[in-house]
């Protein structure tokens, strides 16, 4: 059996992600993004994709490094 | 190119290819060699959640509402993140025990109750219909527009005959398909390795479709997206349609629809069917975590360009849910807009196929097994197998289900767009969520209170979506929709109690989910579990529970009995003989079977779960208790082991941790306690020689003296050589004394040394002439050399002439006893004096030179070969090497190189000139 002090930390560090992921696609980070001066569409599809892939990518570095302890 | 013939062809071909996939995938799994054992097959597979209503849909949803689209994927990215705690629990659960669909599931939790399964079966069935309705139109409506253009979609739709209806015809194709390669055969574990393999290619398939559409569209149609956004940024009216204002509902319906898609992903009947029952292995979980997010971020990549380009074009595009189509057809293209049909229908049918299988399993075991088990006639007159009649049942369902499907489609179907379709039924199977996901961590949860929540939830859903869709379809008055029901305003379907402007999936979703959990939780907290409930609860809320990975827990827990005969007989009428061997032969070496003999409780469980992998763990529980006699499973006992487990565990990582933290410690003791011992030891040692080195002359003092006082009548000489012994004996005594303090104070440190400048030639030549009157009278031929004199050393005088006299000493006592030589030779190397003192006598051998250096050294020897009297106390050189080491120099033993026998060579650091030193603050150490 593991003791405390070698115990993954996978499982925080994931929940941790879950509360950014919240918080990046949540509406108060959203409407702000949204309120940026733009000529164009506005900067909200831009960052809807640009925080997935941020996720996506984070979420792949944490599930396949294998020192995540 | 865009005629019937050919475009029914290429559609029938990759049909007929996924048929091949789909063989080849179970032959690879009946010869245990899987096709789908990859994270990224699973992966693909899970991307079944990517519909028509994506391929289409989304552009459509997009062009109307901006981005609020992707919600219905940020949602599953969150289900995917979190899909570690929840998602392998399910597994865990599901593979434990033989779970084949989400009724199953429910219908397990909450006491493998019958009627919860049905339930929430009948719920799956009236939510899901219209989804599969919406595959259907896409596929029909995508077909028409390939054939139609530029004239719109709805031209020839309307006027068709019903058996010229294309979406009947596709139903009935998928009908075939399904019964093909879903129900093949009846297995322990409801898996269908080669639809998973077929669904995984469909996935492929479907983005590429996609990709393509978006490639040509930015980069051909227009010249990249640069181009593309300057010319949306020139159009007034688009450049607001991607704002947040666009989404309906706000803020909140933002919200809303985020958790809506997170609890859909999680309960939809065949997203259920691919995440837990289809899942090969546990581990695939980790990558497709991200895999199936990456999966859809790619596949909405060029939605928005897609839609902005569609709008920008104006009528000539159509209808927005047909932009993906449109766009490469108004560019005059033939080949694209063939791939994009076969991308949308690949979606299309990926969910038919997936859904209507789910669904099907749902209605035999869950609906249909039940009420043939409770009829008393089938019961009794069942003599061969059921799994004839499940397989039959199955068949039937799913052409009924695909029928429901093209009615739902051609009755009302025509008043939504797609995505307005999904939503409802994505709200629909949100109902599941609350017994689902409370059910899998609270284990208070009761039967009671998930089937009155479900109802409720599921009546406001029916009320604020299901309603309303009739009402816009002509079946009911639209002033349902506007003035309430019988006029009362505050129970409009789309304003429940006065909550206005609410996006209507958010609203709905907000009502239904607190009828919904607040009765779950509100009649669970007063109704008491059954015995098996209380099981099952604690068996799946503790699925994690590392005490329950063995099977001998769940097995140790029965205690009903029955003989193997009778469970043969139960098995072979329901499973057929070839799966009840299998289950008689689980281990390799069957016992031997004796019909009248009690069957084990694995025999049992392993009965138990085969039934349940094909009739679902309601049925399988009521025929396991029409042949078990007693309580099957034992409730006091799994709860004691759970509720105590937890707390042992606990403890247990406590206590493991405090006596690894003791062994530490105790290793450190012991360690210390051998040093001690060691020490003790030495120092018994040390008192035993000393009194036996003084005692010697002091026996021989006693003795001569005795002789002295007792015989008056002793020669004269006699008298005096006795007195001389005392003498002489007396004066080894005190010597042996002085050595001892002297050997005290060097090992506490209080010897004090008076250094000064010396001349060690000089000091050499004092000690010579101090022994030569000894070496003479045992006939000791000395020689001398020295090579350099003056040699200014610092030194106490005394303290070294006492060393360079015990060296002499010693070389004279150990020389050959017939022609004793020894010399002395003091000579400079490098910056030191070095004084050796050799002997032509035995040597010191190798081993023994460090030894020669320890206490008593020399008793030890005189022991081994006993030579009359000792020659020495055994101190002298343990002192003189203590006392050189004080004066910063070494003494040691090496090969003599004139004599050939002892060389002891002493070495001293040369003074400087004019320097006065005190070497004994900085002695060297020992060697």
């Amino acid at each position: 059996m593991k003791f405390s002090g070698q115990k993954s930390r996978k499982p925080e560090r994931l929940i941790a992600l879950v509360g950014i992921t919240l918080l990046l696609f949540c509406p108060p980070l959203i409407i702000v993004v949204d309120r940026l001066p733009s000529a164009n569409v506005g900067w909200l599809p831009l960052y809807l994709f640009g925080a997935w892939a941020v996720v996506i990518g984070l979420t792949a570095w944490l599930m396949e490094h294998r020192a995540g302890r | 190119m865009r005629t019937d013939p050919i475009i029914l062809g290429i559609a029938f071909g990759y049909l007929a290819l996924l048929f091949v996939v789909a063989a080849w995938g179970d032959r690879r799994a009946e010869q245990g060699r899987s096709l789908i054992g990859s994270p990224i097959v699973y992966a693909l597979s899970i991307a079944v959640y990517c519909t028509a209503w994506t391929f289409y849909g989304s552009v459509g949803r997009a062009a109307e509402y901006g981005p609020s689209f992707l919600l219905i994927y940020l949602g599953p990215t969150l289900a995917m993140l979190l899909a570690p705690f929840v998602i392998r629990k399910m597994v865990r659960i599901a593979a434990r025990q033989r779970i084949t669909s989400i009724a199953d599931f429910i219908s397990a939790r909450y006491g493998k109750s019958t009627s919860l399964g049905a339930l929430v079966a009948l719920m799956a069935l009236i939510s899901i219909t219209p989804y599969i309705a919406l595959q259907l139109k896409a596929i029909t409506v995508s077909h028409a527009t390939l054939i139609n253009y530029p004239y719109t979609a709805d031209a020839t739709l309307v006027d068709e005959r019903f058996w010229m209806d294309k979406s009947l015809w596709v139903a009935l194709v998928l009908a075939v398909f399904i019964i093909l390669f879903g129900t093949r055969h009846l297995d322990a574990s409801e898996r269908h390795e080669g639809m998973v393999a077929a669904i995984a290619l469909e996935s492929l398939v479907k983005l590429v479709a996609f990709i393509a559409v978006g490639v040509f569209v930015v980069f051909v149609m227009f010249a990249g997206p640069a181009a593309l956004f300057a010319e949306v940024a020139a159009t007034p009216a688009l450049v607001n349609s991607m704002r947040l204002d666009s989404a309906p509902g706000g803020a909140t319906g933002w919200f809303g629809m985020l958790a809506l898609a997170f609890l859909a992903f999680l309960t939809l009947p065949r997203q259920f069917q691919v995440l837990v029952v289809e899942n090969v292995d546990e581990q695939h979980l980790t990558r497709a975590s991200w895999l199936f997010p990456l999966y859809m971020l790619l596949i909405n990549l060029f939605v928005i360009p897609i839609a902005l380009a569609g709008l920008l074009m104006g009528a000539s595009a159509g209808d927005p849910d047909s932009f993906v189509l449109t766009l490469p057809l108004s560019a005059g293209l033939e080949g694209l807009p063939l791939l994009v049909f076969i991308g949308g229908l690949s979606a299309a049918t990926g969910m038919v196929i997936v859904e209507t299988i789910a669904l099907s399993t749902m209605v035999s075991n869950q609906l249909v097994m039940p009420l043939l088990l409770r009829s008393q006639h089938l019961h009794l007159s069942t003599k061969g197998e059921l799994a004839g009649w499940l397989l039959g049942i199955r068949r039937v369902a799913i052409v009924l289900i695909l029928l429901l499907g093209y009615l739902y489609h051609a009755l009302i179907g025509d008043s939504y767009s797609l995505v307005t379709i999904g939503l409802v039924s994505f709200a629909g199977a949100a109902q599941f969520a609350p017994a689902l996901l409370i059910g899998l961590y609270w284990r208070g949860a009761t039967r009671q209170g998930a089937a009155l929540g479900l109802i409720a939830g599921f009546m406001v859903w029916s009320y604020t979506l299901l309603l309303p869709g009739f009402a816009q379809s002509g079946w009911l008055s639209t002033t349902l929709l506007t003035e309430g029901p019988w006029g009362i305003t505050w129970l409009t379907p789309y304003a429940l109690f006065g909550l206005e402007n609410w996006d209507i999936y958010t609203h709905s979703l907000l009502w239904s989910m607190l009828a919904n959990v607040g009765l779950l939780v509100g009649v669970s907290l007063f109704t008491r579990p059954t015995p098996l409930e209380q099981t099952q609860a604690a068996l799946f809320t503790e699925a994690m529970h590392p005490n329950l990975q063995t099977t001998t827990l769940t097995t140790s827990l029965w205690r009903g009995q029955t003989t193997q005969g009778a469970l043969q007989e139960l098995l072979i009428r329901y499973l057929g003989v070839h799966t009840t061997q299998r289950v008689f032969q689980y281990n390799g070496n069957p016992p031997p079977f004796m019909a009248d003999e009690p069957a084990s409780p694995e025999l049992i469980t392993r009965a138990e779960q085969a039934l349940a992998g094909s009739l679902g763990s309601a049925s399988a529980r009521v025929l396991i208790n029409s042949v078990v006699r007693g309580e099957a499973l034992d409730i006091e006992s799994i709860l004691s082991i759970l509720d105590t487990t937890s707390q042992t565990i606990e403890y247990n990582r406590r206590l493991k941790q405090k006596s690894q933290e003791l062994a530490l410690i105790g290793e450190e003791l012991r360690s210390a306690n051998e040093r001690l011992r060691e020490l003790d030891r030495l120092k018994d040692e040390f008192v035993a020689m000393v009194s036996h080195e003084l005692r010697t002359p002091l026996t021989s003092i006693r003795a001569f003296a005795e002789i002295l006082r007792d015989s008056d009548q002793l020669p004269d000489e006699k008298r005096t050589h006795f007195l001389g012994v005392i003498v002489y004996e007396s004066q080894r005594l005190s010597r042996l004394i002085e050595e001892i303090l002297d050997l005290a104070r060097l090992e506490s440190g209080r010897l004090t040394l008076n250094p000064v400048s010396l001349d060690l030639a000089a000091l050499a030549r004092h000690s010579i002439d101090a022994v030569a009157r000894l070496h003479d009278e045992h006939g000791v031929a000395l020689e001398v050399s020295i090579e350099v004199d003056p040699a200014m050393v610092v030194g106490d005088h005394d303290r070294l002439e006492q060393v360079i006299i015990n060296l002499l000493d010693n070389a004279g006592k150990f020389a050959d006893r017939l022609h004793p030589r020894v010399r002395l030779t003091l000579y400079r190397h490098r910056r030191h004096f070095r004084l050796s003192v050799e002997d032509n006598g035995p040597g010191i051998s190798h081993d023994e030179r460090e030894r020669v250096f320890e206490k008593f050294h020399q008793i030890q020897r005189e022991s081994e070969i006993p030579r009359g009297r000792p020659k020495g106390s055994g101190l002298g050189l343990p002192i003189s090497r203590g006392i050189i080491a004080h004066l910063g120099g070494r003494l040691w033993v090496d090969d003599a190189h004139h004599l050939g026998g002892a060389c002891l060579i002493l070495e001293l650091p040369a003074a400087a000139d004019s320097q006065y030193s005190i070497p004994s603050l900085f002695p060297l150490p020992y060697r």
